[in-house]
């Protein structure tokens, strides 16, 4: 009787974890489609692998589970934080839609899509379970290992040649010949003489009062914060903090103690 | 709990990788929900391979994991190779093959 109802439906632990943990993994694919920054996407598909990594030790796949921690987010989501880092900068999402009506469109494509899996997982018959426990009795590396090399040898001999072809693919893809000298620093600066742009060096940035970290932008004359003087980096990343205004808030607030200090009152109070 | 419910999980997985597909226009980010794609395809694979009594799913879903790794570092350099051409990531802007 236990062993019959074992094939039909899994432990009460398992289905706490996998109720708990599969909201924990779409909250994360959602996240991952959802948020505005190429970070926070890849932290959240990270969170969702590793569930996923959790649901194949629980389904008996215990090589696989480890591989996906170690492969997808060990290696994979570290090179895509690398790319992310070395080019999602400025790679916020614009909302301007150039189609019109394509994220409802989308959307509704996807519910329709989802739709139709569902509706197909529902109508096949997969009421019975027959359980890993045979085939995993001489563990499951083994087991893997023993399909690998002799049914599916083949296969891993392609996976191989792709792996190799992947490798010196992004080689090529990457790689850049220098084809022309650098330019050493006196060509550089005749050019920017010959230009007449920026002869000096660019202005230091937070050069106003008690500010001088690199994130605050250097201010005019006339108060507004100067946009050259914060790195590329930062201004694309919107990372600038304007502190003009805070100053001349400061500046407001003291004059207003010192007021109260001479005891005089304001002059529109004095007239009414 | 049946174990179909993963069957679902993986499927709900698959929807949102799919959507967002469509939905984002930044090179990454797309990128990222075609591996949600995989993941939830290889979940399913390894539900199966449960159902059926052997490792037959696992081994297809293990294949799958080293094709997504080529594809991952091949589109990446794509990407990256893109993005000094052009200075953006956006797939809105890449509707040319030539520069």
């Amino acid at each position: 009787m236990t062993a019959n109802l074992a094939a039909y439906s899994t432990s009460t632990g398992e289905a706490v974890q996998f109720w708990v943990l599969g909201t924990v993994a779409v909250i994360g694919a959602l996240c991952t489609v959802f948020m505005r920054k190429a970070v926070h996407s890849a932290l959240c598909l990270a969170g969702t692998m590793i569930v996923l990594a959790v649901f194949y030790l629980a389904n008996g796949a215990y090589f696989l589970g480890i591989v996906q921690v170690v492969v997808y987010t060990g290696a994979i989501m570290m090179l895509f934080l690398f790319v992310v880092m070395l080019v999602g900068v400025t790679a916020a999402d614009s909302l301007k839609e150039t189609i019109k009506g394509q994220r409802w469109l989308a959307l509704l494509c996807g519910l329709g899509f989802g739709i139709l899996l569902f509706a197909g997982i529902g109508n096949a018959s997969v009421q019975d379970f027959d359980g890993l426990a045979k085939a995993n009795a001489n563990g499951n590396v083994e087991g893997l290992a023993a399909l690998i090399f002799t049914k599916y040898v083949f296969a891993f001999e392609i996976t191989g040649a792709l792996l190799i072809t992947a490798t010196i693919g992004a080689m090529v893809l990457t790689h850049r010949e220098r084809t022309e000298r650098a330019r050493t620093q006196r060509e550089l600066s005749e050019q920017r003489v010959r230009e007449g742009k920026h002869v000096p060096p660019l202005p230091a940035p937070g050069v106003y009062a008690r500010h001088n970290a690199v994130d605050i932008a250097g201010l005019l004359p006339d108060g507004t914060p100067s946009e050259l003087t914060v790195s590329k980096t930062l201004r694309d990343r919107g990372q600038i903090r304007d502190v003009s205004a805070d100053a001349l808030k400061d500046l407001k607030a003291l004059e207003q103690r010192a007021e109260e200090r001479l005891e005089r009152t304001k002059p529109e109070e004095a007239s009414k | 709990m049946n174990p179909v419910n993963y069957l679902y999980l993986a499927a709900l997985l698959f929807t949102i990788g799919a959507t967002g597909v469509l939905i984002r226009r930044n090179a990454i980010v797309v990128f990222m929900c075609i591996e949600l794609m995989l993941n939830a395809c290889n979940l399913a694979f390894v539900v199966f391979s449960r159902m059926h009594g052997n490792l037959d799913g696992q081994i297809i879903a293990f294949f799958t994991m080293v094709v997504a790794a080529a594809e991952v570092v091949v589109g990446l350099a794509i990407i990256v190779s893109l993005f000094r051409s052009r200075h953006s990531a956006s797939v809105d802007d890449a509707s040319l093959m030539k520069l």
